[in-house]
């Protein structure tokens, strides 16, 4: 089974659809047809994939971790996205939705964002195309990510913090929202990940699907197979969307890492919110509850709706992971390969690590999904500053 | 003869004031904010025609700021759907009630169980503004079974070609959202609110009430030139946050009244 294109009501089995005020279901119908008609184009897809390799440093290297996988017992490939511009995956979905926003005709970017990661992409490719950007930033992410918010300002972002609800993203993606029912006619919504209405998991999801062509071909190049397992984190999902759809077609075992306090997959309860079908964590009346993990950018209570379909049909797993366990994955990244990894992307490797034994001689395609600078001081913070850590 | 499927108490009460010659006034107040039961007669009381009674929802995208901060009070002080549906039979107005509530509130039961609930408490109408006419199939019809009628929003931005589908599939009256934007109130009128109304009137002959953005009761006459009447939500859910109580609600709501009235 292949990850297919969503019916034309935007569903991926059951899940996706549209729902979103009536005021944007016009706009959400025009970025469909604009991103088909876009998709469709060879000049389009030529100058993404320029974008991509000239300024986001495409293609990301495919890393043998030799002393990992010796003590793990396990083969170990990382696909570098930490490596490109802005560290993370992230600028593959934003060059791509800017592009399409010009084509559009829209000259205004609004985006939410969690860590900060999604809104410094975006405001680097408002910045790119001379476009206006305003980022949504919950209030508790807007205090413990200072740097971010200002390296958004220098990017020449407006960065507002949000301080309804519960103060992070989910908050931050309802305000973008408001903001675009009200500006839908000059304004496109840069959404993060690969959740939303319809067309936007599917996009967001074509966007990366970049990371899994390369990384099926580097790997066919290095061992001439594909690998045994491709593993990555899922918060709303993007990352794994990405590298899963390299994969989705052949014989390999993927498998989506949630955060324990953020398993919306895992606990395994449909639910509608911002704009989607999907499963969603939510109290027994069906208010949506707060996702809590040491990663802000997996701090979202819901999940792309391609991910809960694969995962009722049976074709990816979500576990879980515990913060402790992410922690240790974290440190020992750092000090076996000389990498420090983004939070979100240790819980792929917390996985590993725990699944080891089980995973012994196996070859496993961890997508490394963004560096970790970002998370330096909180991890400063959780060990200390003592060398012996 | 299905009777569940005839129109339903909301439309044939805004039907018959409408045809009288009268402009409509519906107004929404946010359940379980401390005094919201004595807020919605006191409303009735002093003329609207129908109430909205808003269900708190953690993530309510359509709605502005004072909505927003009503709902979140209201959900602090512990109000869920079954507390204040509970309290809906027991509400003394005379006059029609929509609950207006966000689609995983009716998701998460089931339709069926949601809907029959609603009933059971003699409410009359739901409107869900996150579940647009594309999507609504399937609720507008396990709600129609047991007599709840769907309010269906039209919006400035509807194209041409869905809005008599729209308008046709809307239950109870079409609510016409009168400017880009979510709920709040607006210094001026949009030009958007003439608008939509006036393209809704011209493909049905349900009841149109324009809302979202009505500001002060000389908006709500300029809006109901076009419209049949006016919906308004945050001035009076305002009241309440200012602390005016019933009797603020109550003034506010005669205000828009006379207004009306007077034409």
């Amino acid at each position: 089974m292949v990850m297919i294109d969503p019916t034309k009501e935007g569903r991926f089995g059951e899940f996706g659809g549209r729902f979103v005020p009536e005021t944007l279901i016009p706009a959400c119908e025009e970025l469909e047809e604009a991103f088909r008609d876009a998709w469709a184009d060879p000049l389009f897809i030529e100058e993404f994939h320029r974008i991509l390799i000239d300024y986001g440093g495409r293609p990301s290297p495919l890393t043998e971790c030799y002393r990992l996988s010796e003590q793990l017992g396990v083969r170990i490939l990382l696909k570098r996205e930490d490596l490109n511009h802005t560290g993370s995956h992230k600028i593959n979905n934003v060059i791509g939705q800017a592009l399409l926003a010009r084509r559009m005709g829209k000259s205004r970017l609004v985006a939410e964002t969690g860590a900060g990661q999604h809104g410094v992409a975006t405001a680097t490719a408002a910045a790119l195309f001379d476009m206006e950007c305003k980022v949504y930033m919950g209030q508790v992410d807007v205090d413990r990510q200072e740097l971010n918010v200002f390296r958004m300002n220098l990017l020449g972002a407006e960065v507002e913090a949000v301080s309804s609800g519960s103060r992070t993203l989910k908050d931050a993606v309802n305000e973008a929202l408001r903001d675009w029912v009200g500006t839908v006619e000059n304004t496109h919504y840069c959404l993060g990940s690969v959740m939303g209405p319809h067309p936007y998991p599917w996009m967001v999801r074509t966007f990366h699907h970049v990371i899994g062509d390369e990384a099926h071909e580097q790997c066919l190049k290095l061992m001439e197979r594909v690998p045994d397992v491709v593993v990555a984190c899922v918060g709303g999902g993007s990352n794994a969307a990405g590298i899963f759809s390299g994969f989705a077609g052949t014989e390999a075992r993927l498998v989506g890492v949630e955060p324990a306090g953020g398993a919306a997959v895992g606990r395994g309860v449909p639910g509608v919110v911002h704009g989607m079908s999907s499963y969603l964590m939510q109290d027994e009346v069906g208010q949506v509850q707060e996702a809590e993990s040491i990663s802000a950018g997996l701090d979202y209570p819901g999940v792309g709706p391609e991910h809960a379909y694969l995962s009722s049909v049976g074709r990816a797993e979500y576990p879980s992971v515990t913060d402790q366990e992410v922690i240790e994955a974290f440190q020992l990244l750092c000090k076996t390969e000389g990498i420090i990894p983004a939070l979100e992307s240790a819980h792929a490797l917390a996985w590993v690590v725990r699944e080891a034994e089980t995973l012994r001689d196996q070859v496993v395609l961890l997508n490394l999904s963004g560096r970790g600078d970002k998370d330096v001081d909180q991890m400063m913070e959780v060990l200390g500053t003592d060398n012996d850590q | 003869m299905n009777l569940k499927s005839d129109v339903g108490r909301m439309e044939t009460s805004l039907r018959a004031k409408r045809d009288g010659g009268g402009k409509l006034l519906v107004a929404y107040v946010t359940g379980g904010f401390e005094g919201w039961e004595t807020a919605v007669e006191a409303a009735a009381a002093a003329g609207a025609d129908a109430i909205e009674i808003g269900i708190p929802f953690s993530d309510p995208v359509m709605d502005g700021p004072v909505i927003q901060e009503a709902s979140e009070i209201a959900l602090a002080a512990g109000s869920t759907p079954a507390s204040i549906l509970a309290a809906v039979p027991n509400l003394d107005t005379g006059i029609p009630h929509a609950v207006m509530t966000y689609y995983n509130l009716a998701h998460n039961p089931g339709h069926e169980r949601f809907a029959a609930t609603l009933a059971d408490s003699g409410v009359d109408a739901a409107i869900l503004p996150d579940l647009p006419f594309v999507e609504s199939g399937p609720w507008r019809e396990a709600a129609a079974e047991v007599g709840i009628e769907t309010i269906l929003l039209a919006a400035p931005t509807t194209p041409d070609a869905r809005l008599p589908e729209l308008c046709a599939a809307s239950a109870g009256f079409v609510y016409a959202v009168g400017l880009l934007g979510v709920t709040g109130e607006r210094s001026t009128l949009a030009s958007t609110a003439t608008e939509i109304a006036h393209r809704c009137k011209t493909v049905t002959d349900k009841p149109v009430l324009t809302g979202v953005g009505i500001g002060s009761p000389e908006q709500a006459v300029e809006a109901s030139e076009v419209a049949d009447g006016v919906i308004i939500g945050s001035a009076v859910v305002r009241q309440l946050l200012d602390g005016h109580g019933a009797e603020g609600v109550g003034e506010l709501v005669a205000s828009y009244r006379t207004a009306l009235d007077a034409g």
